[in-house]
């Protein structure tokens, strides 16, 4: 059907207006323009999320913290323990801690409840940090966060940061950000003076924006190990207090998810003169370019010559592999719909080092340079979208016959009711999908979900069969 | 993970530990989605939204339609109404729903949006409703809202016509599966009574794959049979938490009588409901009926000595919890810890009726137990280690007190993340109960076997 129709005319036939602007087909008849990062409509189902959700996604792998949110019960629960990040020390973060604000508080002010929660949760858990995230009723009701939590900080003698995340003042991407400035005042108590810039460890680096989903942090950290490089701290997957703190003294500060991390990265070029690069380490031909570029980087010879080494080892170990996923998945065609614009562009690679042809890219939270690279990196009549409905992900999917979306968790039963194969790349994965290791496990739950005998009786189903259609 | 919780249990005032309820909202939604052709609308900021979707997508699998009146900084300052009429409009436009359900936020609630009011001044085509509910998240928890949202139906649809009422009874079913919609509409069939089910979700939430997205899915309660609920003989609301409400405004609004019963869990509670249907419409129990109850007890004859004495800690929300405790009680089991975290309801404080009614039922079985509402899994896993258990029953977030404790665990509730097909398989009505028995000896047994050496391995259990 795609093939006789032309682009934009399918972009105009019963979609929102306000949405054209937002969705283009490449090589179509319009220009290269995507509207992005702009708030979604009133009345459209968007599949984005909230500020307090952004910041608590950034923050909740540092794990010997106290995340206390500060707020109605449901702005808690629903982000307990959803994040699949591992921990090889403190499981505190994993508990659900909220003021479970009520009507009382609503009128009067929560802050005292806010201080009794949090001495009575220091005095259980020893942490050395409390996060307090605000919600949206606190901003709202205007509670002073930072004077309850610099009044606990003084009577507790640990650091309690307030994280300015109520939900309405902006997307996920506000949130990002003020998880990113509630880093900046962990690793800098506004009492100490400045740190010198500081660059006596020579080749160690700061690894941002990896959550260690499923223990990737951990592979990553492993590969840059045997290259020579000594990952400094991670940002935030498997972090603790006082590594956070250690950050100023890296020489670089590498950074995976970019949409989440790129603001801390350039505060701590400003402040400790930390240069940054972006990397990625999704799909053998990212991880290989990324480990190159750090070891070019410190213009180590040796490094360069270890890391060549070890991409070569690794390639050649997934090779058979890969080759064996890349026949029977060739050809198929897959559809992309993430939270940002640089694992879109990572998982397109991806795809393409396994044949499959990319029918269809959107992110809920993507900038226009984002969009710029997947514009030119897309194949002619690839659907790119930004902050899409449910509506438009089934109407290009189906119209472009995906074979798979890769997404997350409202996605998948989305997929599953138009018998298209499925791929978590958001908080419910379950492997890792980083590193070499991870390319191969990326190809094999491409080929599992999408070689699955269910779909031969999902297609056309409900009754279709026994109509005899 | 939970092995840092303390074993002194210690006053605490100052919020929750690993909650046993979630918020208003959410409830609303999901009994929004039990109206065919209704598209649910959050009135607050997106993430709301977003946390609800993901949340009921992941209980039952399914996609869940909703959407926002996605707040900024603006709407919070100046009030949402532009954004809730913008939404009304674009629904409309977009989605064409019969009915578009609007909850409130906190953040809506706080800032003092009137929804009736902008409702009706907005522009809603011809033939189509938008209804409302109040769900603020700083009161009650998602069975409230569930509870608010169905009283909101009552409001907006319901009519009496006229003077004669319809020989029909309306089941209000509470915040259960799909499933067990499905198990009770069986059974009031099997009864040979009409009946008007609102909300009813099957169809909606346990959809048939059909290799199309169905934005509205051909299950739900219809429009017109909601507003034909003022015209029935009775409303039977099946527990009090999230079905009395709605079940006395019918009553205020028009005229049918409302009477609440337990959530049909267990022989008992489903026995009552079959006694009622039999004495308000003198219908007499079918055969069929008669020999699943007998199936039932003889399942319970037949494992009732591994039941005798066992301990168990049970959590959740209330109206599944009475029920679920009566049904433990009658297989000879000790329910020594029940909790809430829905606030207990009107009677003497939060704590309410909820307490009180389950410490009647203990207190018939002579036994005594800890009973709390508005509490936590904090407190919850800390009555365990003060007086263990043979087994833990719950929704899934209490998998980590069953690891910590090492206690079998049968999951039961809302929010079940992390297994299927639940929201399919009832636990209500006689089978139901059957499928609770299954649950509960395996639970038991498979520890047995475990912990068993190898001389104990037993064939014959």
């Amino acid at each position: 059907m795609s093939a006789a129709v032309p682009n934009d005319q399918l972009i105009n036939d019963h979609l929102i207006e306000e949405r054209e602007s937002s969705i283009l087909i490449k090589g179509g008849q319009r220009k290269n323009q995507l509207k992005c990062d702009a708030d979604s409509i009133a009345g459209c189902i968007s599949q984005r999320a909230c500020v307090y959700c952004g910041a608590r996604v950034v923050l909740n792998p540092v794990t010997d913290a106290i995340h206390l949110v500060h707020g109605p019960i449901g702005c808690a629960s629903y982000t307990w323990d959803i994040r699949g990040s591992l921990s090889s020390g403190s499981e505190l973060y994993r508990n659900s801690f909220s003021t479970d604000l009520k009507e009382n508080d609503i009128i009067f002010g929560g802050e005292k409840k806010l201080a009794r929660a949090i001495d009575e949760l220091v005095q259980k858990y020893k942490a050395p940090v409390v996060f307090v995230y605000a919600t949206c009723v606190v901003g709202v009701i205007g509670d002073d966060l930072e004077a309850v939590c610099k009044k606990a900080a003084q009577k507790h003698g640990i650091q309690v940061i307030p994280v300015q995340s109520s939900g309405f003042i902006g997307n996920k991407s506000a949130g990002y950000r003020a998880a990113c400035d509630a880093l900046l005042r962990l690793i800098e108590p506004r009492s100490a003076a400045r740190p010198p810039v500081n660059k006596y460890r020579i080749k160690s680096i700061n690894y941002l924006g990896d959550f260690n989903l499923a223990g990737e942090a951990w592979i990553i950290t492993e590969y840059l190990r045997q290259i020579g490089v000594e990952v400094n701290v991670v940002f935030t997957g498997d972090s603790k207090c006082n590594n956070l703190q250690k950050a100023p003294g890296a020489a670089l500060n590498i950074i995976q998810c970019a949409g989440s991390m790129a603001y801390l990265a350039q505060r701590m070029e400003e402040l400790y003169g930390i240069p940054y690069m972006r990397v990625s380490f999704l799909g053998l031909e990212d991880t290989s370019a990324s480990l190159r570029s750090i070891a070019a980087f410190f213009k180590d010879l040796q490094m360069q010559r270890r890391a060549e080494e070890l991409i070569r080892r690794e390639t050649v170990a997934v090779k058979p592999q890969m080759e064996g996923y890349r026949a029977k998945l060739r050809h198929k065609k897959a559809a992309i719909y993430v939270g940002g614009g640089f694992k879109a562009i990572s998982l397109i690679k991806q795809f393409r080092e396994l044949g499959i042809d990319v029918v269809m890219v959107g992110t809920q939270t993507g900038r226009e340079e984002d969009y710029q690279t997947l514009h030119h990196i897309a194949d002619n009549g690839t659907v790119i979208l930004d902050d899409a409905n449910p509506s438009e992900l089934e109407r290009f999917m189906t119209e472009k016959g995906a074979h798979l979306l890769v997404g997350g968790v409202k996605e998948r039963p989305l997929a599953y009711k138009l018998g298209v194969a499925f791929i978590d790349h958001n908080h419910d994965r379950k492997h890792p999908l980083s590193g070499y290791v991870g390319a191969v496990n990326f190809a094999r739950e491409v080929h599992d979900t999408v070689c699955s005998p269910v779909w031969k009786y999902a297609r056309g189903s409900g009754g279709g069969i026994y109509a005899g259609s | 993970m939970l092995d840092c919780t303390p074993k002194e249990i210690i006053k605490r005032s100052g919020g929750v530990i690993n909650p046993a309820k979630t918020c208003q909202p959410i409830g609303a939604m999901y009994a929004a989605l039990g109206i065919h052709n209704c598209l649910p609308h959050s009135h607050g900021s997106q993430g709301c939204c977003a946390y609800h979707r993901s949340h009921l997508t992941r209980h039952f699998r399914e996609p869940v339609m909703a959407t926002t009146s996605s707040f900024t900084e603006g709407a919070s300052v100046f009030g949402g109404g532009g954004n809730l009429k913008t939404a009304i409009k674009n629904v409309f436009a977009i989605y064409n729903p019969d009915v578009m359900a609007v909850h409130t936020t906190c953040l809506s609630e706080t800032i003092g949006d009137d929804i009736p009011t902008l409702i009706k001044s907005a522009e809603v085509p011809e033939g189509k409703v938008v209804i409302h509910a109040n769900t603020p998240s700083y009161q009650g928890s998602h069975i409230t809202g569930f509870s608010n949202m169905v009283k909101g139906m009552v409001d907006y649809l319901a009519r009496s016509d006229t003077d004669e009422k319809k020989e029909q009874v309306n089941i209000i079913p509470g915040f259960i599966n799909p499933g067990d919609m499905r198990e009770i509409k069986r059974l009031v069939s099997k009864m040979g009574i009409k009946f008007i089910m609102f909300p009813d979700t099957s169809g909606v939430m346990d959809s048939p794959m059909t290799g199309k997205f169905h934005m509205f899915p051909a299950g739900g309660a219809r429009v017109e049979d909601i507003r034909d609920t003022g015209n029935s003989r009775l409303t039977i609301a099946l527990g009090y938490y999230a079905s009395s409400n709605p079940a006395h405004q019918l009553e205020r609004n028009c005229r049918v009588p409302a009477m609440t019963i337990k959530t049909p869990i267990g022989i008992k509670a489903t026995d009552d409901l079959l006694m009622t249907l039999r004495g308000k419409f003198t219908r007499e129990i079918p055969y069929e009926l008669e020999e699943e109850r007998g199936q039932l007890v003889d399942v319970m004859t037949d494992t009732h000595h591994h039941f005798y004495g066992k301990k168990v800690a049970i959590f959740g929300d209330p109206d599944i919890l009475t029920g679920l405790t009566e049904f433990v009680l009658s297989l000879g089991m000790r329910p020594v810890h029940v909790l809430t975290g829905t606030p207990g309801g009107t009677l003497g404080g939060p704590q309410g009726i909820f307490e009180k009614e389950i410490n009647e039922m203990l207190a018939a079985a002579r036994l005594e137990g800890r009973v709390k509402a508005a509490g936590d899994l904090f407190e919850l896993h800390q009555w365990i280690k003060n007086e263990p258990v043979d087994l833990l029953m719950g929704n899934t977030y209490g998998k980590y007190i069953a690891r910590a404790e090492d206690i079998p665990f049968v999951r039961v509730g809302f929010p079940i993340l992390d297994r299927s097909t639940h929201p399919y398989l009832p636990i209500v009505g006689y089978r139901g109960a059957m499928r609770l028995v299954e649950m509960i000896s395996n639970a038991l047994l498979d520890r047995q076997d475990r912990d068993a050496a190898d001389e104990d391995l037993e064939l014959v259990m």
